[in-house]
């Protein structure tokens, strides 16, 4: 996925307390996002969903599964 | 009737700044996720009633993910029904997001009302929100405020008396989305607008080159202004003071006390060359005040002065993206620069804010590393005053020495200590610039706590020191060390007391050092292992509370390890 690229979730493939933890930030099955930047050496990434810009671990991101437009 | 009110939200919604308004009792604010670790209790009164208010740490839902979460949800669980009620703090910039834990909040049966935050952030970004409208679809009363200016905290105040429980089914985390889709949709209005330069600023400081030159760029200057403005404090108002006002009067004291006897040894120190010298007589009206205000204090000033721009801006978060990936070298990830960055002040909020760190494991790895390789502004300004006058060379050679051991500790710890650390997962808030009072006041109150608590531990501790000296008492403890002091670290003998007064307060064992007349190497190995050694006792304490006394003896022992390992190679290996 490139910078600013939208793309639709289609599930979280982690464990229960990760997605719970996603769903209560706003990143859930259905939710539009919007990824922003990513870091070099498999680094920190960031992402938009609604009004809220979001870091994640790299391991982190990887787990959202998306559906890219 | 209600006698007890808890304030909920999201992290970075703005709690502990209605906290301070409805209470009057003042707590640290910034624009960071996880500023508040700990639960602050204050009073208001409606009409004749005491109501208790309880900050809590902010969380984005009802299901706990870190130490400072679970706190504010089991205190908000054990809550007895009838007597306490709830004040949702929402930002109005970001509803969506925050009516998930409202919602939650509802379906548990919780009296609520909603204290629909920031809403003077909300016209310029396009936002318009019908406050009217969301009471209705979600059947709790609203109450838009902005509370950093006050607008809004007295009708908070009139609409507690109303509240109560509503019946709601819960919902599954999905459903909860739609219906706040469903809600957001009808209660607000966004006008597009184009990217301010604000948001461009935000942009840029989350994209690597940019953000990387930013952040340089910031260190760079924060690093100069502390170094201003401490500087400027020092020879343009304290130095003056105590040399033109405070001397004729510690002279006086001294000439009536008259030079050799016991209290003025106690009180005015020794005479250096017949004269009082305030770096070096060590006496309780002499050495204790100069080295508290006319060294620490004015760096202490000039640190949270930029310490607090920094964080009420917003720009700590950012800093974590940039640095994640350096910190997980070391079993931690990018939030972990906060707590260090807290720790350059004073190792003891460093090491509370290590509650926003998810796993223990995390905890002990970032207060082991803040309580070695962090030195808190007093040391560093007595490094800076004292270390300076010989070469910045040795100064810079310090931070580069602790810097090394952080890293290095950090890669053995994340080696050695077994589970893993948990991944980065932090919302980055928009800037935000607080009015200059806000500014004001959280710089004030940082001084008065530093004064309070750091003053009467100097004083204290400076005539501890004397009576020990006087009667000779450190001789037995300089004996056992001695050797260790001596053989492998080069240092004279009566260092030993510095390094034990340590434990009490670095800036005092610093100035313990002036009188010895160390060479540059010598004066430079001992900062370096007040540094790294045993933490001083506040942190010591803090350490123990926090994580309990197995980690303690654990940190404490890798702190003296590192000191032995540390000092030998300076005095031997690399300095010659």
């Amino acid at each position: 996925m490139k910078e600013n690229q939208k793309g639709k979730v289609l599930e979280i493939a982690g464990g229960n307390s990760i997605e719970n933890k996603f769903m209560s930030m706003g990143i859930y099955p259905g939710r539009e996002i919007t990824k922003l930047s990513h870091f070099a050496l498999r680094g920190p990434v960031t992402i938009k969903t609604g009004r809220s810009v979001l870091a994640l671990g790299h391991g982190m991101a990887a787990k959202i599964i998306l559906e890219v437009e | 009737m209600i006698k007890r009110v808890f304030l909920i939200g999201n992290p970075n919604v703005g709690k502990s700044v209605v906290f301070s308004r409805l209470t009057g009792v003042q707590v640290i604010s910034s624009n960071y996720p996880g500023t508040t670790v700990e639960i602050t209790k204050g009073y208001l009164k409606l009409g004749d009633e005491k109501i208790e208010v309880i900050d809590l740490p902010g969380t984005y839902s009802l299901e706990p993910s870190s130490k400072a979460e679970e706190v504010a949800v089991n205190l908000l669980r054990e809550s007895l029904p009838g007597e306490s009620a709830v004040i949702n703090i929402i930002d109005a910039t970001n509803l969506e997001r925050n009516l998930f834990l409202t919602l939650q909040l509802i379906e548990q049966g919780y009296p609520l009302i909603i204290c629909l935050n920031m809403c003077d952030d909300t016209e310029h970004r396009g936002i318009h929100i019908d406050f009217k409208k969301l009471e209705e679809l979600l059947g709790v009363a609203v109450i838009p405020t902005c509370a950093v200016t006050g607008v809004g905290v007295k009708f908070l105040l009139e609409r507690l008396k109303e509240i109560k429980p509503l019946v709601e089914n819960k919902l599954t985390h999905e459903g909860r989305w739609q219906r706040i889709g469903a809600i957001v949709d009808s209660a607000q209005k966004l006008t597009h607008r184009h990217h301010s330069f604000r948001e461009m600023l935000e942009d840029a400081t989350i994209r690597p080159l940019s953000g990387l030159f930013i952040s340089i760029a910031v260190v760079y200057a924060s690093f100069k202004m502390v170094r201003f403005i401490g500087e400027g404090l020092i020879s343009r108002i304290f130095d003056p003071f105590f040399f033109n006002y405070y001397q004729p009067l510690v002279e006086r004291v001294s000439s009536v006390l008259a030079p050799g006897s016991f209290l003025h040894h106690l009180v005015v120190g020794e005479l250096i060359n017949g004269k009082i010298d305030f770096k070096q007589s060590m006496g309780v009206l002499t050495t204790a005040p100069y080295i508290e205000f006319a060294m620490v204090l004015p760096y202490i000033i000039a640190f949270y002065f930029v310490l607090s721009i920094l964080e009420d801006i917003g720009y700590l978060p950012r800093l974590a993206i940039l640095l994640d990936n350096l910190l997980h070298r070391l079993g931690l990830h990018g939030f972990a620069i906060i707590p260090v960055l807290l720790g350059f002040g004073c190792n003891v909020p460093g090491i509370l804010a290590t509650r926003t760190l998810e796993s223990k494991r995390e905890r002990f790895i970032a207060t082991t590393l803040i309580s070695i390789g962090v030195p808190c502004v007093p040391l560093q300004a007595m490094i800076f005053g004292l270390l300076g006058s010989f070469s910045g060379f040795y100064v810079g050679g310090v931070y580069l020495v602790l810097f090394s051991i952080v890293i290095i500790t950090g890669i053995l710890l994340n080696y050695f200590i077994k589970g893993y650390s948990p991944e980065l997962l932090l919302e980055i808030p928009p800037y935000r610039f607080p009015p200059i009072a806000t500014l004001a006041q959280k710089l004030f109150f940082r001084i008065k706590g530093f004064i309070f608590e750091a003053v009467p531990i100097v004083l204290l501790g400076v005539a501890l020191i004397n009576l020990m000296l006087y009667f000779h008492l450190f001789d037995f403890v300089t004996g056992i060390f001695a050797p260790v002091i001596q053989g492998l670290f080069g240092l004279p003998k009566d260092a030993v007391v510095a390094l034990v007064i340590g434990f009490l307060r670095k800036d005092v064992a610093v100035g313990m050092l002036i009188p010895l007349g160390l060479s540059a190497k010598q004066f430079f190995i001992a900062a370096t292992l007040l540094a790294i050694s045993f933490p001083c006792v506040a942190t010591f304490v803090v350490i123990w509370k926090e994580l309990g006394l197995k980690e303690l003896l654990k940190a404490t022992a890798i702190m003296i390890g590192a000191s032995l390992i540390v000092g030998t190679l300076l005095n031997f290996g690399i300095l010659h």
